[in-house]
């Protein structure tokens, strides 16, 4: 499968589920899809176009949160982004662990760092951060403040 | 049949890193295992996000100790994928030789600790010893022994001395003869065999499941190599082979990071010789917003970096996704099934960044059977002479 | 105590905790059992277990979830014994100073006798403190002695 028809097969096999394409390079797909249809596209990609999983990553921006889940298909070295745009005062998406395992920590990661919570995890326990961490403090958001107030931020000279 | 936890860590004698795993174990079996890291976590995605794009690289190469090229170099090309650019063809094989310098020091490192866990001390102290030549190299061409700093978005920060090429060329070719010799006293070793074929065998849809990474998935059979899958730096313009083998076991693993660092060499000089002439660095003048992707083959796999910009001088969001974070997940897959005495050596297969082998104690549900100490090192070593015996008779 | 403490100068044990670095130091430390730097030509040796060590090697930034073991394993150890902090991270946190996981240097944890400092800190560096610190309660039982 050539780039061109790997692009075009996922454009019309989704093509209610995709809002925005950007063609940034020959190696780079940036594609915008719905947050219901991450559950049809992400096993498609894995399984019937034998992509490979890369990472998710997520981030807090001005209005919404924003999850990158990247997928590359390594013969024709095409790197797939898939951008899904969640509501910031609940953010809330399937998970895709179910369909294949190399997920699971990235979502737990996510779910700790930025508070998004996934639908259908089998295991979402704390990944990265201290066991005496407060609940609901998520360090990656863009209001996060310091809620440590012993902390010594100064190198004292 | 009762079942038993044997807590592994955090803290140990000999991996570096902390983690703590949860062993449950029926007799000698193991049927479970749970991973729970965080002892090192330091938050290095937020502090990545104060400091500005050229800081950034020396947070980044602050990661990993042994990846200390890596990072650097993925965040780097990230960076310039924000652009889009491309650096300048002297500094691409600068940072091909720096980063096949440090693929040869942390794949001797591994096989050192490997071999340690198996209770051959000698191939511990062989390998390391030869690393030091290899720390030396890196020593004359960086400045330091790790740490290396020579990454810089848009190119590199020093310039190799003409001087130094030759004495460079001459320690790497004088590493070959010990690093065969090792070669040929770990692959011909019938006790060897013994405790590693047919142990910890990874599968190739389980690899492709875990979407596993670098060596892990190359020794159950898949060809992937961002090295040769989207080239980058010199690796396209220098002979070598990707290295591939089949059965997925520990065996395997091990033979193909012998083999890689002969790669590596070979790369290295092929770099040396060709080293073209002109400027090392493009002077980035200013990073358009956008976002930008860098992937590139670090020891242990695919080192994953995304980096978005706003037009600032500062990452708006950096994600690192470093290679153990896809293998670490892996002992899911391969440590359930094997006994007790060979889980060290499963577990230090996918060569997680971890080096200092902690406290263990085995303790069963009573709570009356304490070991302490590095016997779990103990029971694998004791493995081994056993074998040994019987290979004797 | 005197008598304990010229016993342990002898022969230090040591014993090497990560709390939260990057392994280079680490790495350095094993590099240091090995043959080129040798570190048991002085008698040292790296302790399997903290009950048997007399001297602590802490490297890194001490960070929350490492933290509290760092105590734990500090009351589990012999006393007396010496603490050593290697490396730009133990001593002051370096470039993890604003980091929302590292709130304290690690000399506010645990009470520390010699820091070595380096990013990381060469091998001949961190046996030449190790050394100087043995040299240091020397000289400090001699006072005691006057």
């Amino acid at each position: 499968m050539t780039r061109e028809e790997v692009l075009n097969t996922l454009k019309e096999k989704f093509k209610n589920d995709i809002i925005s394409v950007f063609d940034k390079s020959p190696k780079r797909v940036y594609i915008e899809i719905t947050p219901e249809s991450l559950t049809r596209v992400a096993p498609f990609v894995f399984n019937d176009l034998q992509a490979r999983f890369n990472i998710a990553s997520g981030m807090d921006s001005r209005y919404e949160m924003e999850i990158l889940y990247h997928f590359i298909i390594e013969p024709i070295n095409l790197l797939i982004s898939f951008r899904v745009k969640l509501p910031k005062d609940k953010p809330e998406i399937a998970s895709i662990t179910p369909f294949f395992e190399a997920a699971n920590w990235i979502e737990r990661e996510m779910n700790e760092m930025l508070g998004i919570t996934f639908k259908g995890h089998p295991d979402m326990r704390r990944l990265l951060l201290p066991d005496q961490w407060p609940e609901g403090v998520y360090p990656l958001r863009c209001d996060y403040k310091e809620w440590d107030e012993t902390a010594i931020r100064d190198r004292g000279v | 049949m009762a079942r038993t936890i044997v807590p592994i860590g955090p803290y140990h004698p000999l991996q570096e890193e902390p983690e703590f795993f949860t062993l449950t174990v029926e007799g000698e079996k193991v049927v479970g295992i749970d991973v729970r890291v965080g002892y090192n976590h330091r938050g290095i995605e937020k502090l990545s996000e104060r400091k500005n794009f050229d800081q950034s690289t020396f947070v980044i190469e602050r990661i990993c100790g042994i990846c200390s090229t890596s990072h650097p170099y993925a965040y780097t090309r990230a960076v310039e994928d924000v652009i889009p650019m491309e650096v300048p063809p002297r500094a691409k094989y600068i940072r091909t030789v720096i980063a096949e310098g440090e693929r040869i020091h942390s794949h001797l490192l591994w096989l050192g600790l490997a071999g340690h866990f198996l209770g051959y001390n000698t191939v511990y102290m062989w390998a390391w010893k030869l690393r030091e030549e290899i720390l030396d190299v890196m020593e004359i061409l960086s400045g330091n022994r790790n740490n290396y700093a020579m990454f810089t978005p848009g190119g590199v920060r020093r310039d190799f001395k003409p001087d130094d090429i030759p004495v460079v060329l001459k320690k790497v070719d004088s590493i070959v003869p010990t690093l065969t010799m090792l070669k040929k006293a770990v692959i011909d070793d019938p006790v060897l065999h013994a405790r590693t074929k047919g142990i910890g065998v990874f599968s190739k849809e389980d690899a492709i499941n875990f979407s596993a990474l670098g060596p892990t998935s190359r020794a159950s059979g898949i060809r992937k190599d961002v090295r040769k899958d989207s080239p980058y730096g010199a690796y396209d313009q220098v002979e070598w082979d990707m290295i591939v083998t089949e059965n997925g076991d520990v065996f395997d693993k091990v033979v193909l990071r012998i083999l890689e660092m002969f790669e590596s060499i070979k790369i290295i000089k092929q770099c040396l010789d060709k080293l073209p002439a002109g400027e090392i660095n493009a002077n980035i003048e200013s990073i358009p917003p956008g976002e930008g992707i860098g992937h590139i083959e670090a020891p242990r796999g695919e080192c994953f970096h995304y980096v978005r910009s706003d037009g600032t001088n500062r990452p708006v969001r950096h994600k690192v996704r470093a290679p153990t974070f896809m293998n670490l997940p892996t002992y899911k897959a391969t440590i359930v099934g094997q006994t007790i005495s060979d889980a060290t050596i499963i577990l230090a297969a996918i060569d997680p960044c971890y080096c200092c082998t902690e406290r263990v104690s085995v303790r069963t549900v009573k709570g009356k059977k304490l070991y302490s100490g590095e016997d779990l090192i103990k029971l694998s070593q004791a493995k081994t002479e056993k074998i040994r015996e019987q290979l004797r008779k | 105590m005197g008598v304990k403490l010229n016993a342990l100068l002898k022969s230090p044990w040591v014993f090497h905790l990560s709390t939260g670095s990057c392994n280079n130091c680490d790495i350095e430390i094993l590099d240091c059992l090995t043959p080129r730097f040798d570190i048991e030509r002085f008698g040292m040796v790296l302790a399997g277990s903290i009950k048997h060590a007399d001297v602590l090697l802490v490297t890194g930034s001490a960070n929350r979830q490492s933290m509290e073991r760092v105590k734990r394993i500090y009351e589990q150890m012999p006393k007396p014994c010496l603490v050593v902090a290697i490396g730009e991270c133990s001593l002051s946190r370096g470039l993890f100073i604003h980091s929302y996981n590292c709130p304290v240097p690690i000399d506010k944890v645990i009470p520390v006798d010699v820091y070595i400092p380096g990013c990381p800190p060469k091998p001949e560096a961190i046996i030449a403190g190790v050394v100087k610190l043995i040299e240091k309660v020397k000289a400090s039982q001699k006072e005691a002695k006057k």
